[in-house]
Parts: structure tokens; C-alpha cells; sequence
């Protein structure tokens, strides 16, 4: 679950210990939080999920502070983010919001490069980072890097938006519903960048949205929120998917949560039968998660398909039974632990 | 008079000196006042910003300022201050307000809220922020009230002349020759005062354009 750390990037570890944030009540006001507590390890990405008004956003922005606990503390790397200097704090931690807020009277090479400019980098090094960010999220640092935020389309700019939160290597990054202004398309690849990214980066992130599913790609571990701010459950996605702690987070996680573990499966994980003759039947390369591969046999109206490795050389035979018995053995599994 | 042809360019070219000092004159009060006007007002809009409940307030009494005929006040504040450039003055600047709290108010407003939560999130401190965000994205709309209040002031200052041959600009011209019936003058005076005013649009345009590149930048096809 831990990526490797690195060496040139920094991780720090999280932690929320009984953390309560009470508003007076009236309309408009951000969802409070009830004695919400979880560990991050450094280096993975923790999503905070619920429906809306369930206080995963105020849970989020009491990291950095934008909102005060009114108890509790959250821990960065075991030191009380209440006992540092705000904008310090604030620096050292990459923030991402789902409206991206670039400046629009900054290029996006200057965009990219706020932070680094606010803590007093040199020209030299803002600039040699920016042009790396840049490629990194995928944008050519010579045609993007002089452009205005307005010129860009809205995945050009979320893009930019991750660059700017990453430019000064922060300990932690949080993102509040970051993907969720794109259409599903644009969305579905920035999600695959970023974890693509975030394999290299083992940076520690904390991450919200309203969309399990998106909560189940994109989670090491899932803090489930329910109405008033309470933990109502937290785990890695598997965990959830398969025993869900309460009737809420069953309903929540849906009818299809058995579907949804397949997901989090691909055939290279599945065990195959000798096949002597391959036939015409389907073919799945290792990278096909279990459930589309269930999906192409039920559609092939076959029951079994061939697993090939990466060069295309069948390994093979896939049944619908054995990708059906793929859960039952790890629910066996659990239950045994 | 029937003799008299509509410009008498003879008494234009001996009167290229004064007519220069008019200029001047004309230049320098309705910038005395655009420059105090602007000073205040944003001071005005400020305190508006931060405690919006004085908003209204402020609105209310610089709009009822601006309903005072400029004709009535000019007279009125002599019998205070005297015949003074303050008399003319005070009026100019106080019918700028008007002009530019309510965009200078509406430049900041106008900067979206996502791009300050971005700002506060990333660790800008509170002067970094107004500085390096609020300031540069309201100046759209504050050169729009600039633009606005300079033509209006440079219209304005022609009004002046009433307060007697010192004062006016090119409004001397204007109210000379209305009382000699003297069209050149008549001509002379209108026709510089609305170059002026042109000449002061487009120079604000010019400023925009240099302060805001990013608002260019916005209509260029991708």
C-alpha cells in the first residue's frame, strides 16, 4: 500500500486524532466534523468520501487551516499542525480545488511557479522546475509555459493545477474534488496521469470527492463520511467493498460493490487453466481488471477467455468461475483473519 | 456679424500661447482632481469592501452628491473658500466619487473566489494576496471608473470658467465667446476640450492594455 519513498521528493505522514468541528447552524455553512480519527502512512493517497454536507471538504481544509478545529488535533508527521506557522504550514503543503483557481493575470509558467517564487527561489531554479512540472503533467513547457490560464481547455488547466501544487515538493497534497469539473472522459485520464504520477511522486495525498467510484480507483485507503461529520467507516477500498461496516456504508458503496472489488482486480492476478486449443476465443491482456474481463466473456457469450502476457503470448484459459471464485476465496480469506 | 467667417483663423494663430496655457491649465485641474478623486475613492471603497453594511451608505451619498448641479456649486462654494482653485476643485473631486468607488468596489468583487481560496490554500499572506492577486485582478474595472472619471472631470472643468477668468481651461474660451459671440473662440474651446477628453479615453486604454496583458490574451483564438 506504501509506494516506495523516493529519494528528491518528501512524504510526511497524517494523522486526525478526534478532530470536531461545530458550526452554529444556519444555511451556507460547511459540513461539521464529530470526532473524526484515521492514520495515513507516508506516501499513499487517502480519499475522503460522503455524501455532500458530510464534512469531508471542512476535514480537508483543517489540514492546511483554512478552517480551525474547534478541538482535536491533525498530525504532520507527528507535529501538530496547530503549533506551526500558518502560511509556513501552508507552503509545504500542495493544494488542489475542483474550480483549480489558476491566476489569470499569471502565465502559466508563473502559475506553476507561485509557491517556489513565495518561499524565494531563485529565477534559475523557478524556472527549471516549472518546465519539469510542466512536462511532467504532460504540457509542453515551450508552448504552455507563456500562455494564460483563459487559453487553456479545463483539463489543460487542472493539469496546471497539480503542477502548481507540486512545484515546491510539499510533504502532503490535498485535493478537494479535483477531477470533478471535467467531463467523465477527460476525467478518467487525468485520474490515470495522476496515478501514474503518483507512482513516481509517492507523495502523501488526501483527496475528496462524492464519487465512490472514483474513490475506489483512486484510494490506498478510504475514510467513508457520513452525515454530521462522523467516520463511518476506514480502510483500504477492498476492505470496504467486501465488509462494508454498516448498513449506510453498504448502501453507499452500492449493489454492485462485488462488481466494484472486481475492479480493483486485473487477470494478471487470476491463476489460469492449461488451454490446449486457444480457438477464437477472447483475448485479455494482464492490465484488464476483472471486471471487464467478466463483462467481454458475458458479452462473448463465453464462458471462458485467453489470458495473454504483456507480448501477446496466450497463458492461458480464464473462466467466469474462476474470476467469480477470485472473491470468494478472499472472502474466505478475511474471514479467517 | 453676417460678414464674419465661422473660424477666424487670423485670431487662432495669435492666440496659440494662451491657447496652450489653457491646455495646460485645464489639464492640470482635472488631474489635480482625478489623482485626489481616485485617492479617495478608493479609501471609500475599501472601508466598503470590509464592512459591507457601509456600502450602501457610501453609494447613497456619492450618488447624491452627483445630483448637485455643477453649475449651482461652483458659485455656492466660493462664498466658503473663496475664489480659489479649492472651489474649483472640491466639486470636481467629489463628482469623481460617484464614478469610482462603485467600480473600484466591483473590480474587487469581480475576482473570482476560487483564485482567493487558491491564494490563501498555496500560502500567500494577506498582503501577498491583495498585492499580488486582488490588486492586479480588480484593475479591469478600476480603469474602467478611471476612464469614466477623467472624461467626465475634463468635461467638468469647462464649467469652472464661471468662477471668472482664472479658472475654466478651455472653458474660458467657451464662456468668452458665448458672452462676445465670438464663434472661433466658441470653437476653439469645445472642440480642444473633447480632444482633451478623447486624447485622456484612449490613453486609460492604453494603460489597461499594458496592466492587463492576461485580459488580451483572453480573445485570442486557442
Amino acid at each position: 500500500m506504501t509506494a516506495p519513498a523516493q529519494a528528491g521528493t518528501r512524504a510526511a505522514s497524517l494523522e486526525f486524532r478526534d478532530v470536531t468541528k461545530r458550526y452554529s447552524a444556519g444555511p451556507g455553512t460547511p459540513g461539521a466534523v464529530n470526532d473524526l480519527s484515521f492514520e495515513v502512512p507516508a506516501g499513499s493517497i487517502c480519499v475522503l468520501v460522503g455524501p455532500s454536507g458530510c464534512g469531508k471538504t471542512t476535514s480537508l481544509k483543517m489540514v492546511n487551516r483554512l478552517i480551525e478545529p474547534s478541538s482535536g488535533q491533525i498530525l504532520l508527521d507527528g507535529v501538530d499542525v496547530q503549533t506551526e506557522d500558518v502560511t509556513a504550514l501552508r507552503r509545504r503543503i500542495g493544494y488542489v480545488i475542483q474550480q483549480v483557481g489558476l491566476f489569470p493575470h499569471l502565465t502559466i509558467g508563473r502559475n506553476v511557479a507561485v509557491v517556489p517564487s513565495l518561499v524565494g527561489w531563485s529565477n534559475q531554479r523557478q524556472r527549471a522546475r516549472t518546465d519539469e512540472l510542466l512536462s511532467m503533467v504532460g504540457l509542453d513547457p515551450d508552448r504552455y509555459g507563456d500562455r494564460y490560464p483563459s487559453q487553456l481547455s479545463g483539463g489543460e488547466r487542472q493539469r496546471v493545477g497539480v503542477a502548481r501544487a507540486l512545484a515546491a515538493d510539499p510533504l502532503l497534497m490535498l485535493m478537494d474534488e479535483p477531477f470533478a469539473a471535467v467531463d467523465p472522459i477527460v476525467r478518467a485520464r487525468l485520474q490515470d496521469e495522476f496515478l501514474r504520477l503518483q507512482r513516481e511522486l509517492a507523495k502523501t495525498i488526501v483527496f475528496v470527492t462524492h464519487d465512490i467510484d472514483e474513490a475506489i480507483k483512486m484510494g490506498d485507503l478510504i475514510v467513508v463520511m457520513t452525515e454530521g461529520g462522523r467516520l463511518a467507516q476506514f480502510g483500504p477500498p477492498d476492505e470496504i467493498l467486501a465488509h462494508p461496516a454498516s448498513p449506510f456504508v453498504a448502501q453507499f458503496v452500492g449493489q454492485d460493490r462485488g462488481l466494484k472489488r472486481l475492479s480493483l482486480r486485473t487477470v494478471a492476478d487470476l491463476g489460469v487453466e492449461p488451454l490446449a486449443q486457444p480457438g477464437d476465443l477472447p483475448v485479455l491482456p494482464p492490465a484488464t481488471t476483472l471486471r471487464d474481463a467478466l463483462s467481454i466473456l458475458l458479452a462473448a457469450d463465453t464462458r471462458g477467455g485467453l489470458a495473454v502476457d504483456e507480448a501477446g503470448r496466450p497463458r492461458g484459459l480464464v473462466t467466469v468461475d474462476a474470476i467469480a471464485s477470485a472473491l470468494a476465496a478472499d472472502l474466505a480469506g478475511a474471514a479467517l483473519t | 456679424m453676417s460678414g464674419e467667417p465661422l473660424v477666424r483663423w487670423d485670431w487662432l494663430f495669435a492666440h496659440l500661447g494662451p491657447i496652450a496655457d489653457r491646455v495646460g491649465q485645464h489639464i492640470y485641474l482635472a488631474g489635480l482632481a482625478v489623482g485626489i478623486g481616485f485617492a479617495i475613492s478608493f479609501v471609500l471603497a475599501a472601508i466598503s469592501i470590509r464592512r459591507r453594511r457601509l456600502f450602501p451608505a457610501i453609494s447613497v451619498l456619492a450618488t447624491g452628491v452627483y445630483t448637485i448641479p455643477s453649475f449651482a456649486v461652483f458659485p455656492v462654494l466660493v462664498v466658503v473658500t473663496g475664489l480659489s482653485t479649492l472651489s474649483v476643485e472640491i466639486p470636481l473631486v467629489l463628482y469623481t466619487l460617484v464614478l469610482f468607488v462603485p467600480n473600484i468596489v466591483a473590480g474587487f468583487d469581480a475576482v473570482p473566489a476560487d483564485v482567493l481560496e487558491a491564494a490563501d490554500g498555496l500560502g500567500y499572506t494577506s498582503s501577498q494576496r491583495w498585492w499580488q492577486v486582488e490588486l492586479p485582478l480588480a484593475v479591469p474595472l478600476v480603469v474602467a471608473g478611471l476612464r469614466l472619471a477623467t472624461v467626465s472631470t475634463i468635461g467638468l472643468v469647462t464649467v469652472s470658467a464661471i468662477l471668472g477668468d482664472s479658472f475654466g481651461g478651455l472653458g474660458y474660451y467657451i464662456l468668452d465667446g458665448y458672452h462676445r459671440t465670438f464663434t472661433t473662440e466658441i470653437l476653439v474651446g469645445g472642440l480642444l476640450s473633447i480632444a482633451l477628453a478623447a486624447l485622456a479615453d484612449f490613453g486609460c486604454v492604453l494603460l489597461q492594455r499594458l496592466l492587463t496583458p492576461w485580459a488580451a490574451a483572453r480573445n485570442v483564438a486557442r
